[in-house]
């Protein structure tokens, strides 16, 4: 049960003045269970690349397995590919379309042909994950506020079950306390149901708080791929294409410079806690 | 499948075409689609299609992207083609049944397909090579002496600028909210006629929704920046013609003079 991609490149705009390389070459093996985070500049690759993962582009060349089985090949149950690879997209409020919350759930797992009685079931359990209850199913999805509208959003995914969760800047445009709670919830689903989750965000340190491994994009590319200390050791170099390390990062960065016996690898507010509190006990 | 729409979509060369004056390709595309009604023969649409080949040429578009937009009217081409073909009365040719293929139905047919395919990518050249900006302010200037007779000429040109501006948008959110509910199990494609239309339900409201929100937005944007409507309203760029611009208005009248005397005097 994993998601292996194997020298995928795509190019848009074929043979037009609008030409561009979107990936290139890229090899990645996603297995289960793993809280992923994938950074990178606007236009690096990162929304396209999802895109791949559960067929909604077609790469112009390379391949995907999902679960040992390439899903370019003949025949291959798309449908079934997409429940399974949940991917909720950037602003995922502006596709909400139904007249009550509940109904809008509703829509992913009806596609799927479940009976109503499982349909309405799963509306329910995914409603509770994102924390609305029963006093939000039936108000319009158009009269809540942002970040109510985007966990509508997110439960619309979830109520498909999918076993992998991709998620395209989940906390773009919320405020700092409706980010951490999406966070927290995704971490939480991350933990209790054992998905697999993906996370794309421009944010190091929600990044470095959540994940346990960072695929850094840069033009098409795979550029670093590790955990967090061991990706944001380079952040001088993640400076240059435009991202950064985590802010506690460059702390204890210039107290070495300073002279400090300290350990430079922290990328939470606690890790660099402990390693300043180490250092002072010196 | 939503990129085959061309129309009013800006493709980003350097080419004489794309630098001449807006108001030059506005006229010319006019004339261009006058003259196509003057024919009579097809030696005239045959004059039209070099003229158009060299202009298509000269833009450095890939022909490709132009007749990318013939697809939307396929149909409208087909039905066109068929009624003119089989309703036109004169000399019978065949007789399927009881519809007859006339002579005169034949002629028609093919002038009208020639027709329509022309006045499309004759247009296309025109949208393809001027950004919708360039298009609105060359219509603004070209048409100001009208602002005299009260004709509110930059609210109209605004208006089409902020439409042909809005197409591309509208494109790429549509592709943005069709590929998002896709992911959540959508399918526009199968199915009869009702459950296809039904299936559109999830994409329409959102795009609605959508162009209002950006409509709203755009209105606060260009009030807070001091928008008020074309009065004292000065350009940064300024349309002045340059000497390609008359030259190009005198190949324009050659092509004119030259097509129509060949399209209505040749026998052909």
């Amino acid at each position: 049960m994993s998601i292996k991609i194997e020298h995928l490149s795509y190019v848009y705009g074929e043979g037009t003045a609008f030409e561009k390389k979107a990936l290139d070459d890229i090899s990645l093996e996603l297995p289960d269970g793993q809280f992923i985070g994938i950074i990178g500049h606007t236009g690096s690759g990162k929304s396209t690349l999802i895109q791949h993962l559960n067929g909604l582009i077609k790469a112009t060349s390379g391949q995907i397995y999902y679960n040992g089985q390439s899903i370019y090949q003949d025949n291959y149950n798309m449908k079934e590919l997409r429940s399974k690879v949940g991917l909720v997209f950037q602003y995922p409020e502006h596709q909400l379309f139904e007249i009550d919350v509940f109904t809008d759930v509703c829509f992913g797992p009806k596609n799927l042909g479940l009976s109503q009685e499982e349909t309405e079931e799963r509306a329910r359990e995914a409603l509770e994950q994102v924390g609305l209850g029963e006093e939000f199913y039936r108000q319009s999805p158009f009269e809540l506020s942002g970040g109510q509208k985007r966990r509508v959003a997110i439960a619309g995914i979830l109520a498909m079950k999918p076993e992998v969760l991709i998620l395209d800047e989940p906390t773009a445009g919320l405020d700092p306390k409706g980010r951490d709670e999406i966070l927290d919830q995704i971490a939480m689903l991350h933990k209790e149901r054992k998905i697999t989750v993906i996370l794309v965000s421009h944010s190091m340190e929600d990044v470095a708080k959540y994940v346990q491994r960072i695929i850094v994009m840069n033009r098409g590319k795979a550029m670093y791929d590790g955990a967090p200390r061991e990706v944001f050791k380079h952040y001088r170099e993640l400076e240059e294409i435009g991202l950064a390390a985590p802010q506690v990062t460059y702390v204890v960065n210039s107290l070495k410079e300073k002279g400090w016996d300290i350990k430079t690898d922290a990328t939470t507010v606690e890790e660099a806690r402990d390693a300043i509190l180490i250092a002072l006990r010196k | 499948m939503l990129r085959d729409i061309t129309l009013g979509q800006y493709y980003p060369v350097n080419s004489i075409i794309h630098k001449l004056d807006s108001r030059v390709k506005l006229v010319g595309t006019l004339a261009f689609i006058i003259s196509l009604f003057f024919f009579k023969s097809f030696a005239g649409y045959a004059v039209a299609a070099l003229f158009l080949g060299i202009v298509i040429k000269l833009s450095k578009v890939p022909l490709k992207f132009m007749l990318k937009g013939l697809k939307a009217i396929i149909i409208l081409l087909l039905i066109t083609a068929v009624f003119n073909l089989f309703l036109t009365p004169g000399r019978p040719l065949v007789t399927l049944w009881k519809l007859t293929i006339t002579y005169e139905g034949l002629r028609q047919a093919a002038f009208m397909t020639i027709r329509l395919i022309f006045l499309i990518v004759g247009s296309s050249v025109m949208t393809l090579t001027t950004t919708p900006n360039n298009l609105t302010d060359g219509m603004e200037k070209g048409l100001r002496p009208l602002g005299k007779l009260r004709v509110p000429v930059h609210e109209v040109a605004m208006m089409m600028s902020i439409a042909l501006r809005f197409i591309p948008i509208l494109l790429e959110e549509t592709d943005k909210i069709m590929k998002a509910q896709i992911a959540r199990g959508a399918d526009f494609e199968s199915g009869n006629l009702i459950k296809k239309a039904k299936s559109l339900v999830p994409l329409l409201v959102p795009l609605f929704i959508s162009a209002f929100r950006r409509a709203n937005d755009l209105a606060m944007a260009m009030e807070a920046r001091g928008y008020h409507g074309g009065e004292g309203r000065t350009k940064m760029k300024p349309l002045i013609y340059q000497n390609r611009d008359r030259i190009a208005y005198l190949i324009l009248l050659a092509y004119l003079v030259v097509s129509i005397a060949i399209g209505r005097l040749s026998p052909v």
